[in-house]
């Protein structure tokens, strides 16, 4: 049996920048797990540049965005393993995880970061039917065929769903030599960030077609077309407005998933509106001692605010390893109401807090001249102007702690107040 | 010159040729696909029968009340999975309890056992989320779940340890019988052969017809079905069925070998004889109707959605027999279910129609019953991953992060005899793939894998079919492939064995 004083399962940008931050904070004894052959995770296929607008102050790619952690982790000798498969972890932060230089391994942690990031939903998750050929891919795998393999996936193509993955891949492929024919979006708005919505279908001229979906897929081996039909108010295929594509392939970009089965085996209690672990200020999760952060926690847009979010969890966990958690305080529960789907963290122990309190939180539909609006008990005590609010991106809040010692509440609940509107951008 | 020329390589198709290898035979095993079971036998209910549902003194009967007792041995040989779990058919009122009192009387005359009717609080303890309003059910305990594609594999391969040829993308395109030997052409190849046997399942009347008059018509019918995500696998215990109505047994819902939830079929006719598309009106059908079962079923959490083909008879009842007009032509058609159920007494059955035509079977003194061993490295214990691991390194990387299976599993079942060339092939024998993330992650991993172990290019790879690459080309390179087909078929020759 091995022993660390924190173990970080995943080395993408979450686990990563939390490791880091743990070392900052004192911890000397760190192991960071990473399934794939190198750190970084699925940054290491995002050729694109965005990255690192808020941390950096500057625009990154995706790999150079992850060097840079990476290159931190090396200068201060943070001990990792790839190629590395955690296959369980149990409650008493015990880890059994499995690669070819140690073979079958067992690691006893004081502390663990739970940073495994999350995959797509899939085409039987949306139950499209037709027939199933190849061509058929989410748009996540076919960017690593892309840009990590140097593969291509088809020539004729059509993307279902408007997610940020789905949006670059259509630039992506249309810069490879494919034509993008279109992409299609349930939703009467697109869950991507307007900036990829410019940059990657208008400047190539690629329709975006709000409120409508893929009905059918066909094609024996590979495919042959799909057809795409408007949908209704409630979602619903409109009969009488199939429109056939001839395509050779079919993208799906309809959403994340956080990756939890490991989470679960350690009975790590989960929130049904984000998938992912329900915790606290200092992202520690309903098992004492288990830390979570970055797309296994919530689904980000930005990965700034994952390494953010990391580095909260890795002083989190620090603090916990120092037994300098002033702990066993009731959490006051943080509410999403009236427009607000979700927040991050789910609770918070009061007297844990410096500085500042960063709420992260999604509305559920698309809002104009909106205010996000903070209430402690009964009592309305923030309100945050936005000119526009959407699903597809990721709002943040910010509270002062002093604020909160003082007022003590028992409760903090998030609402929405504005017009709601069907139609984006 | 082949004393056995298999067309089909399904479930029937395979048992057929494992079960013949017994004796002294030349077998081939022909079939039209990229790989062994992938007919109606990748896309079905994968339940082995009770036996109380067909019509006494049917072959249906005869064949499924015999052939569910062979599973176990089978299986547990072939290191298949299957497990008898039992089954329900379910009574919501009265007319409903009386049908399950003719079936459980059709039962005793199919002479099943450990058959009983059972009241609503048997019921429950049975399976607990069943709806409230069912009073009643017949419980069947002898039913069970089996890999249908698992088992079809496991019997190609075992035939061919034992000497029998198999021959993929061979689609049989005519056959002639001169001086009692039959010349089978498929678009690649001709075979001669003694006798032939048309197991070619929803296209046996057309197999039946390129040599002998039409005798009988298969009219297809689709099946639809949804499977779950193993979160959803506590759900159900049992196979649990509703009361059957005139276009079958009706949906189900049942728990898979490997822990996930199967719910399906629905019933329709379809004219084409590969009209395996999934449709929205089909899948809405299953969706209202199983709810009658279960009331809570979590269908957020499917995971995939297919669609298989029934080959229905138009004789209402299996065909098993040597053609009246062309002799050493036997016909295995019309196996509509139960007829992976059947399918190990329908073997038996054959191999006996064969010692008709053929002079006297000698047995095969080097005859196997077992595979080589299979690993599944997720269900062995922590000390033998670790013995395995300093056995071979290439159980220490685990490819699909779903079900965790091993590079080691995935090279294994490549170079075994029926091997896996295709994604497909790969998911169906060690299942990378078939997890919540449906490949997401590992289909990159077993292309480069199945293109390093074949010596192939990974924009070679096929997800199934001859002309279903995965790839199309590399990036920046000059022409990229608009999916043209990989394969070009080769000159006419005759296969000696």
């Amino acid at each position: 049996m091995l022993n660390y004083e924190l173990v970080v399962i995943g080395g993408g940008p979450a686990g990563l920048a939390a490791a880091i931050e743990a070392r900052k904070n004192g911890v000397q004894n760190i192991l960071v797990l990473e399934r794939d052959l190198e750190l970084g995770g699925i940054l290491q296929q995002c050729i694109h540049n965005g990255f690192g607008l808020h941390i950096f102050k500057e625009e990154l790619t995706g790999p150079e965005y992850a060097q840079r952690f990476i290159n931190e982790l090396l200068e201060m000798d943070i001990e990792y393993k790839t190629d590395t498969m955690v296959l369980d972890i149990s409650e008493i932060k015990t880890i059994t995880a499995v690669n070819k230089q140690d073979g079958l391994i067992q690691i006893s942690a004081n502390a663990i970061i739970l940073a495994m990031g999350c995959r797509e939903r899939t085409r039987g998750a949306i139950r499209i039917p037709g027939t199933r050929p190849a061509g058929v891919f989410t748009a996540g795998t076919a960017q690593r065929f892309i840009n990590i393999e140097g593969y291509m996936v088809g020539r004729r193509i059509v993307i279902l769903g408007s997610g940020d993955i789905g949006l670059i891949m259509a630039r992506r492929l249309t810069l490879e030599g494919a034509k993008v024919l279109a992409v299609a979006e349930l939703m009467p708005y697109s869950s991507g960030l307007t900036r990829n919505i410019v940059q990657c279908l208008h400047d190539y001229d690629i329709p975006l077609l709000l409120s409508h979906t893929v009905t059918d897929i066909r094609g024996k081996d590979r495919v042959t077309g799909v057809t795409i039909s408007k949908v209704d108010q409630n979602l619903k295929p409109i009969p009488g407005s199939e429109k056939e594509y001839q395509c050779d392939t079919l993208l799906l970009s309809v959403g994340l998933i956080p990756e939890n089965e490991l989470s679960l085996q350690a009975n790590i209690k989960l929130d049904p509106r984000t998938g992912g672990p329900i915790v606290n200020e200092s992202m520690e999760t309903s098992v004492e001692g288990i830390f979570a952060c970055g797309n296994v926690v919530h689904v980000h847009d930005l990965v700034d605010y994952v390494t953010e979010e990391a580095q909260k969890a890795g002083a989190g966990a620090a603090d916990y390893i120092f037994e300098e958690i002033t702990e066993k305080i009731p959490a006051v529960p943080i509410v999403p109401q009236e427009g607000v789907n979700y927040i991050i963290p789910q609770n918070i122990r009061i007297d844990n807090l410096n500085g500042f309190l960063d709420l992260m939180l999604r509305v559920t539909s698309v809002y104009r001249n909106a205010k996000i609006c903070v209430r402690a008990d009964e009592k309305t005590i923030k309100e945050v102007k936005r000119p526009h609010l959407s699903p597809g991106e990721m709002e943040r809040v910010r509270l002062n702690s002093n604020i909160m010692k003082t007022i003590r509440p028992k409760t903090i609940s998030l609402y929405i107040d504005g017009e709601k509107t069907q139609y984006a951008i | 010159m082949f004393d056995i020329l298999i067309i089909g390589a399904g479930i029937c198709g395979t048992s057929i040729a494992r079960e013949l290898t017994r004796f002294k035979l030349k077998i081939a095993l022909v079939d039209k696909e990229n790989d062994v079971s992938n007919g109606t036998t990748k896309a079905n209910s994968a339940i082995i029968h009770a036996g109380y549902d067909p019509k006494p003194g049917t072959l249906m009967a005869e064949l499924n009340s015999r052939g569910n007792p062979m599973f176990d041995t089978l299986c547990s040989r072939l290191q298949v999975p299957f497990k008898r779990i039992g089954s329900l058919v379910l009574a919501f009122n009265d007319t409903d309890l009386k049908t399950l009192g003719k079936l459980y009387k059709q039962g005793i005359q199919n002479r099943i056992s450990k058959m009983e009717i059972i009241d609503r609080d048997q019921l429950r303890n049975l399976e607990p989320e069943i709806n409230p309003a069912a009073i009643g059910a017949l419980y069947a305990q002898t039913a069970g779940i089996v890999g249908p594609w698992e088992l079809a594999i496991a019997l190609a391969e075992n035939a061919i340890d034992n000497g029998a040829e198999l021959y993929l993308n061979s689609p049989v395109v005519s056959i002639n019988k001169v001086d009692k030997v039959f010349t089978v052409t498929t678009d690649s190849a001709q075979f001669r052969s003694k006798v032939v046997i048309n197991c070619a399942g929803v296209q046996a009347d057309k197999i039946n017809n390129l040599i002998a008059p039409p005798e009988f018509k298969i009219m297809p019918r689709r099946g639809e079905y949804y499977v779950l995500d193993k979160t959803a696998g506590k759900m159900v215990r049992h196979v649990v069925f509703q009361p059957p109505g005139d276009l079958g047994k009706g949906v189900l819902v049942t728990p898979t070998v490997h822990g996930n939830v199967l719910i399906g079929p629905n019933s329709e006719r379809v004219s084409r004889d590969d009209a395996i598309e999934t449709t929205a009106q089909g899948l809405e059908y299953i969706q209202k109707t199983a709810q009658q079962s279960f009331t809570n079923i979590p269908l957020h959490q499917t995971i995939n959605i297919f669609a298989g083909l029934r080959a229905e008879p138009d004789t209402g009842d299996f065909i098993i027999a040597e053609s009246p007009t062309v002799k050493g032509f036997i016909n295995i058609a019309g196996i509509k279910s139960p007829g992976l159920s059947a399918a190990p007494a329908i073997a038996e059955k054959v191999v006996g129609i064969v010692d008709s035509i053929l002079p006297a079977l000698k047995p095969n003194q080097d005859f196997i019953e077992t595979r080589r061993e299979i690993i599944h490295f997720a269900e062995l214990s922590d000390k033998a991953k670790a013995r395995l691991i300093k056995k071979d390194p290439r159980y220490a990387r685990i490819i699909c992060r779903c079900e965790n299976i091993t590079e080691g599993e995935i090279v294994d079942a490549i170079h075994r005899n029926a091997g896996a060339t295709t994604v497909d092939s790969v998911k169906r024998r060690v299942r990378p793939g078939t997890g919540r993330c449906q490949g997401g992650f590992c289909m990159p991993r077993v292309i480069e894998i199945l293109a390093r172990e074949q010596n192939q290019e990974m924009d070679n790879i096929l997800k199934d079919g001859l002309n279903s690459p995965v790839l199309t080309g590399m990036t920046k390179s000059e022409e990229i492939r608009e999916s043209e087909p990989a394969f070009t078929a080769p000159q006419l020759k005759e296969v000696e064995c």
